[in-house]
């Protein structure tokens, strides 16, 4: 099966002759270490299918996984159940939270599991359940709390094992808006505390612009494009991303330093590059003028002038790629 | 066309030497092997013995103490605790004491013994598709074919006597609990099984922590069912050499006694009634955690 598809056979004829899905094909990612990594697709792109790979919840019929020059894949039975109890955490989109235990043994599941002393695991789970705002629930049970409030379970029990990896499976997705963004910000809190590798799964965009250092799309189990978010939404690759990204808020994603030109104005309110459209645009406006500076480091690179700023905000027609438009 | 009108049958004379075989090879191999097999259950019929001796020797208040006490830990419900002191009191009043300590001797050691061997099964059987297809039409068989039917090889093996009615019991009572059981560990949440898996959890503590503790509720609706059908065999047991309430059901049967065969069928039911409210209510509280705070 393998070397079929090795030999160019593709999806649909796989499942046509053989009967044989296939979810994952040529999909190469480098994650960045410490950085939040996101995937993102609609469903049955394959990216559930992906995260299950690199803990090997599924097993993937070929390819590698290397995490730190080791390839997870050639691990044996017990190599692999270290590299889960010490490597890589997982948070779930259902939370998946053990319904007989409280929430403290849920939290501190992960050392249990090691084994570690008893002492030792009611002090590293109290912190993390006091890290996560839970201090008081100790002793409920999942079915008591709302649904925010046991994801916040989901990822203190993640965090509890200290791994460096954390792999998330569309761990927000289950939440309403409101509450979706307050995790987003929980976790991006912690990440600037914590620096973990974090593997990021998402069908929604918003989420995977606000959170993503890097993106990557995934279509029909091919990556269709990767990098970081500027670049997704200023060169989509091809009209799937482009017609992906044609509803999101430019404004709040777009920053100014991706669409300067070199010019030099005499003046102008100097602003830094990794400053959003939207912001850029306050500063604008309350400063009368209708070009900025913008700087690295303190140190002029260019300019933005206004109508710049509202070509780069406004949405493009559906359907057609705008592939080096801004650049 | 005379086939169309007669069924076409096999030969009377090979009929008869085709039963008379499997007749005689049964009766060789219960001959050659029946003593091994009884010599086999001995450990279980002195356990019954043993159990129904001390049933029927301890003195009865002390008894009914004792299985208040076991309904108060199992229920948490005074009303059932009353209603079970209650049933005991009336049995005794009408003289069935020790009868039914000998069938509640037979059907601890019937539950005990389906217990021990059914949840492992039932485990077995949640592993493997493939033991799961070959166990589930034995269990439709154990389940289906009429009691008298097994009756016939366990007596031609075993002779008339407890074990053989012990065995006739589990026949009768065990697949209930394997199949709740297997049902149970099948139906414990994928994602959570996942999820304990994701961090490393062991076979062991994959099964132990997660997957009968969530069953567990399942489980207990087999040994609940697992009882009530021991239950139901006591009068067939009975006509196997079982002491016990059954015994003076058959003797009413036979000679027409309709009270002596009301007493003891209501006693086998008040038994039934009993026990069913304590595993039911304790089976319920293993679930306590499923409640949310919202009362719902």
């Amino acid at each position: 099966m393998v070397d079929l598809v090795k030999n160019g056979v593709s999806k649909q004829e796989l499942l046509n002759r053989h009967g044989s899905v296939l979810a994952l094909s040529d999909v190469n990612i480098d994650i960045p270490a410490r950085r939040i990594q996101v995937i993102m697709g609609l469903s049955g792109s394959g990216k559930s299918t992906l995260i299950r790979h690199i803990n090997r919840l599924i097993e993937p019929t070929a390819g590698e996984i290397i995490v730190d020059g080791h390839n997870v894949l050639k691990m044996n039975e017990n190599e692999l159940r270290g590299f889960r109890r010490h490597r890589a955490s997982m948070v779930f989109q259902k939370f998946a939270l053990l319904p007989h235990h409280t929430i403290v043994d849920n939290v501190s599941y992960g050392l249990t599991v090691q084994k570690v002393p008893k002492q030792e695991v009611a002090e590293r789970s109290q912190k993390w359940i006091d890290r996560v705002g839970l201090t008081g629930y100790e002793n409920h049970y999942p079915a008591q709390l709302s649904g925010g409030m046991q994801q916040r379970v989901g990822l203190a029990r993640a965090l509890a094992t200290d791994a460096e990896i954390l792999l998330m499976d569309e761990a927000f997705s289950a939440l309403d808006p409101l509450i979706r963004t307050d995790m987003q910000d929980i976790l991006l809190d912690l990440q600037e505390e914590l620096h973990k590798t974090i593997l990021f799964i998402t069908h929604d965009l918003d989420e995977a612009l606000r959170i993503g250092d890097s993106i990557a799309i995934l279509r029909d189990g091919a990556v269709v494009q990767k990098g970081p978010p500027q670049e997704i939404i200023l060169n989509p690759a091809d009209e799937y991303v482009a017609d992906f990204i044609k509803d999101i808020n430019r404004g709040r994603v777009v920053q100014i330093g991706a669409i300067m030109d070199g010019e030099q104005p005499e003046s102008g309110p100097a602003i830094d590059q990794g400053m959003v459209i939207e912001d850029a645009l306050q500063v604008l406006s309350q400063a009368g003028t209708n070009t900025v500076i913008v700087t690295k480091d303190g140190k002029p690179l260019g300019s933005v002038r206004l109508d710049k700023m509202l070509a780069a905000i406004a949405r493009p027609k559906s359907g057609t790629s705008r592939s080096g438009t801004y650049r | 066309m005379n086939w169309l009108e007669k069924f076409p049958t096999m030969e009377r004379q090979e009929l008869r030497d085709f039963k008379k075989y499997i007749d005689l090879s049964f009766k060789e191999f219960s001959r050659t092997y029946g003593d091994g097999i009884e010599s086999f259950f001995d450990p279980l019929l002195y356990f019954l013995v043993w159990l129904e001796k001390l049933l029927v020797n301890t003195p009865w208040p002390l008894i009914i103490i004792v299985i208040a006490i076991m309904a108060w830990v199992g229920a948490r419900s005074w009303y059932i605790v009353a209603g079970t002191i209650c049933s005991f009191l009336v049995i005794g009043y009408f003289g069935m004491w020790v009868d039914t300590m000998s069938t509640l001797a037979i059907i601890s050691v019937a539950t005990l013994l389906c217990i021990s061997v059914g949840i492992p099964l039932g485990i077995l059987m949640s592993r493997s598709d493939r033991l799961q297809s070959i166990v589930t039409p034995v269990l439709d068989v154990m389940q289906t074919i009429p009691s008298f039917v097994y009756l016939i090889p366990v007596v031609m093996l075993l002779g008339i006597g407890k074990v053989p009615g012990l065995l006739a019991v589990c026949i009768y009572a065990l697949p209930p609990i394997v199949r709740l059981t297997n049902l149970g560990i099948r139906l414990v949440d994928k994602e959570v099984l996942e999820a304990a898996e994701s961090f490393g959890a062991s076979y062991r503590q994959k099964l132990f922590g997660v997957q009968i503790p969530l069953a567990l509720p399942n489980i207990f609706a087999g040994v609940n069912q697992t009882i009530m059908m021991a239950l139901a065999m006591v009068v067939i047991a009975s006509m196997i050499g079982v002491k016990g309430l059954g015994l003076p059901v058959l003797r009413a049967i036979s000679n027409q006694y309709l009270a002596l065969g009301m007493l003891n069928g209501l006693a086998i039911v008040a038994l039934a009634i009993i026990f069913d409210r304590i595993s039911q209510s304790f089976g319920k509280r293993l679930q306590r955690h499923r409640e949310s705070a919202h009362g719902v």
